[in-house]
């Protein structure tokens, strides 16, 4: 089962490899992460997203609250999940109805040049997943991926 | 205020720690701290003869003191030795300070001579690692690393300090106390969890204590003999755990698991209650989880929050130490004056006991490793009991009556081979002369840290090692035997060193035994001795360690010895 978490950890050296570490290590999986020091203070917010049933959560729950440098682990309640994906399309595509496609996804060009049209989207990571498979006949050159962002809502 | 130097930094802090005695080998990036070491009076180091037995030593200092061990290694393979040791200790939970050096900070990164990512390496060994990148964070560093060894569920800490950064001069501002934003442990015990825990207990028909390391290691044992002898609770002791209570005591149904007494592995099937305390439901213990203690209710009394419900479920999770928990649940008891009825289900369990006691058969025409361990309690009781990894430690953990906790230091959770000569140096050194150190070692581990005969001779540390040679090594061998056609594969020791040359080329004494007279003779002579000796034991080369629990299996379904004649 796919699980979201965030972690608040002091920002300081090798503190992502401990937490990289501890999934490997144990054998949990990554599915994605971001990282990103928070605004004005000593620590920094990485986003995970993961998969396990109820019992491997706990366990890796109280494994990062277990690290030195961890501060918080919020993992419950409801979260606004953001991901990004950047899409190359060559332009000598047919691209009937991407405007439409775009409008759905709250997507937009973030570029061009003589070759290639450049689409960014941003929405949660299961309506990215539909985005691309919909971008799919435009028969895209380059996906890129974000990895989720997350504010709890509380 | 004054500047001092990085290495003067170091020095200070361990005479602020009150730390006695260090361990360690020196090197080319740990130059300034050893220079530093060679003026100071603050605390005496040890020069062990490999980086490993730096560690094991600090390690069995700590396990038999309840104080912080410390350890000095240089960079790069000075540091890589260390690991086994680090991963020991971290498995059990044992508060040591490794202080690494590291090459200079401006070769970092350069693939310098005797340059390794140390902290890379350490981090899934150990609780907590540092990479000091400048002399200003220094003396915080050095106080956090002391203070996360020794707080919460204890363990092991690494502080890797460049070179140019014992070199450098700083302000020595050590902190007295600390507060972390992102580490406060829990002592105490949820007060509602504590009443409903003994609600539980009025309603327990089959209780049990489940005792582990914590016991141990948060100095539990006066609380948990009294909770034993208010409740009248049986108890089953894990291997970190022996000498929690006393091996006498009626209601200790001795070591649980898979070389555990028949009682205690049937008392942990048959309870409706399971009281664990400071232990992990390690899977030497549970065997098949499915099958484990399906009937109890799970009660699980840890300082460690991850600890609970990792294994097996707990019904009733009390995060805390046990010491402290322990105490709670005696002052709510004393105002609840609860009876709990348990004649019956000890009486069962004393069937048990009954039916198959920990025994072998003894011979006149071999020695018997399990005899050898009872004669040496009768000759030295109340000895400090360091073993190796291997059928001797398991026959010492169920043949030694331990009676008192730190009597007992083996490598529990990574069963590390070449453990116990260092270890039992270091043990030595905490618990003092009056003390006999006795290590029980087999003839395939004494070699892993043989070289350790030298740091004893050196500094006439007299401790008196038992080899227990079966020619074999034997713990893989009795699985040979038993799951692999008698495959003996690369287990076959027979082709043996003059273990009395060794130890006397070394500057100790050593004794070759093959009968009983000549055990009790030598083993006199080495209680007398002022120097450490090794006593060369040949033991029944077949014998294997029982009961025992199939990996995987049951734990109620053990292989029981068959005995000739039934003591």
């Amino acid at each position: 089962m796919r699980r979201v978490l965030s972690v608040i950890v002091l920002n300081e050296h090798g503190v992502l490899s401990r937490i990289v570490g501890l999934f490997s290590g144990r054998g949990y999986n990554i599915d994605s992460l971001t990282v990103a020091p928070l605004v004005g203070e000593e620590f920094s917010r990485i986003n995970i997203v993961t998969s396990g049933d109820e019992r491997v959560f706990e366990q890796i729950v109280k494994q990062l609250h277990k690290l030195i440098p961890t501060y918080k682990v919020i993992e419950s309640g409801e979260f606004i999940e953001k991901e990004m994906a950047l899409v190359k399309i060559p332009l000598s595509e047919n691209l009937g109805g991407l405007d439409a496609v775009l409008k759905a996804y709250n997507g937009t060009i973030a570029n061009s040049n003589e070759n290639f049209l450049f689409l960014m989207v941003a929405d949660d990571a299961m309506r990215i997943d539909n985005f691309l498979k919909t971008i799919k006949k435009y028969n895209p050159c380059d996906i890129v991926r974000g990895g989720s962002v997350l504010m709890e809502i509380k | 205020m004054k500047e001092i130097s990085g290495s003067a930094m170091v020095c200070e802090a361990l005479k602020a720690e009150k730390v006695k005695v260090i361990f360690g080998y020196p090197g080319g990036a740990a130059l300034n701290i050893y220079d530093e070491i060679y003026s100071q009076t603050y605390f005496k180091h040890i020069l062990v003869r490999h980086e490993q037995a730096a560690v094991h030593a600090a390690d069995a200092y700590a396990r038999m003191s309840s104080e912080v061990g410390v350890a000095i290694v240089t960079s790069g393979p000075g540091f890589t030795n260390t690991i086994t040791g680090l991963a020991t200790a971290y498995s059990d939970s044992i508060p040591l300070v490794l202080i690494s050096a590291q090459v200079a900070n401006s070769l970092i990164g350069t693939d310098a001579f005797q340059e390794i990512d140390a902290v890379g390496i350490s981090r899934p060994c150990v609780k907590h690692n540092y990479l000091v990148k400048n002399i200003q964070e220094l003396p915080r560093i050095l106080k956090e690393a002391f203070y996360i060894a020794t707080s919460g569920r204890k363990g092991p800490v690494h502080v890797d300090i460049p070179k140019d950064v014992t070199a450098a001069l700083g302000i020595w501002d050590y902190p007295k106390e600390i507060s972390m934003k992102t580490y406060k442990p829990n002592y105490k015990g949820h007060a509602k969890q504590i009443k409903k825990f003994v609600e539980l207990l009025k309603e327990a028909k089959r209780p049990l204590l489940y005792l582990g390391g914590g016991c141990v290691a948060s100095n539990a044992s006066e609380e948990l003999r009294e909770l034993v002898k208010m409740t009248k609770i049986p108890a089953v002791e894990t291997l970190m755990a022996l000498g929690t209570l006393r091996s006498d005591d009626e209601l200790n149904l001795k070591m649980a698991g898979m070389h555990g007494s028949y009682a205690a592995n049937m008392a942990l099937s048959e309870c409706d209650l399971l009281i664990s305390i400071g232990a992990r439901f390690d899977d030497r213990i549970t065997g098949k989880t499915s099958e484990f203690a399906k009937r109890a209710k799970i009660v699980h009394i840890d300082i460690d929050p991850s600890s609970i419900s990792k294994i097996i479920n707990a019904h009733f999770p009390i995060v805390g130490d046990v010491k402290v928990v322990v105490s709670q649940i005696l002052d709510e008891l004393k105002q609840e004056k609860i009876q709990i009825q348990t004649e019956e289900w000890l009486e069962s369990l004393k069937r048990y006991q009954n039916l198959y006691p920990l025994s072998y058969d003894d011979s006149d025409e071999v020695l018997k490793p399990q005899w050898v361990i009872e004669e040496c309690s009768r000759l030295a009781p109340d000895a400090r009991i360091i073993t190796d990894v291997g059928q001797h430690q398991m026959w010492v953990a169920q043949f030694y009556p331990f009676n008192f906790p730190r009597q007992l230091a083996t490598s529990g959770g990574q069963g590390a081979m070449g453990y116990s000569l260092p270890a039992a140096l270091g043990a030595k050194l905490a618990v003092g002369e009056k003390e006999v150190v006795i290590n029980f070692v087999g003839d395939g581990s004494v070699l892993m840290n043989i070289q350790e005969l030298m740091t004893a001779y050196e500094y006439g540390i007299v401790v008196i090692n038992i080899v227990l040679n079966n020619a074999f090594l034997g713990m893989v061998r009795q699985w040979q035997s038993m799951f692999y056609n008698e495959h003996f594969s690369q287990t076959d020791l027979s082709k043996q060193a003059d273990f009395v040359k060794i130890a006397e080329g070394f500057g100790c004494a050593g004794f070759n035994v093959t009968t009983k007279d000549e055990f009790r003779k030598a083993f006199k002579e080495a209680l007398n001795a002022k120097q450490t000796t090794l006593l060369n034991v040949a033991i029944d080369r077949f014998e294997d360690v029982l009961p025992m629990v199939p990996a995987g299996g049951a734990i109620y379904n053990m292989i029981l010895p068959k005995l000739k004649d039934k003591k």
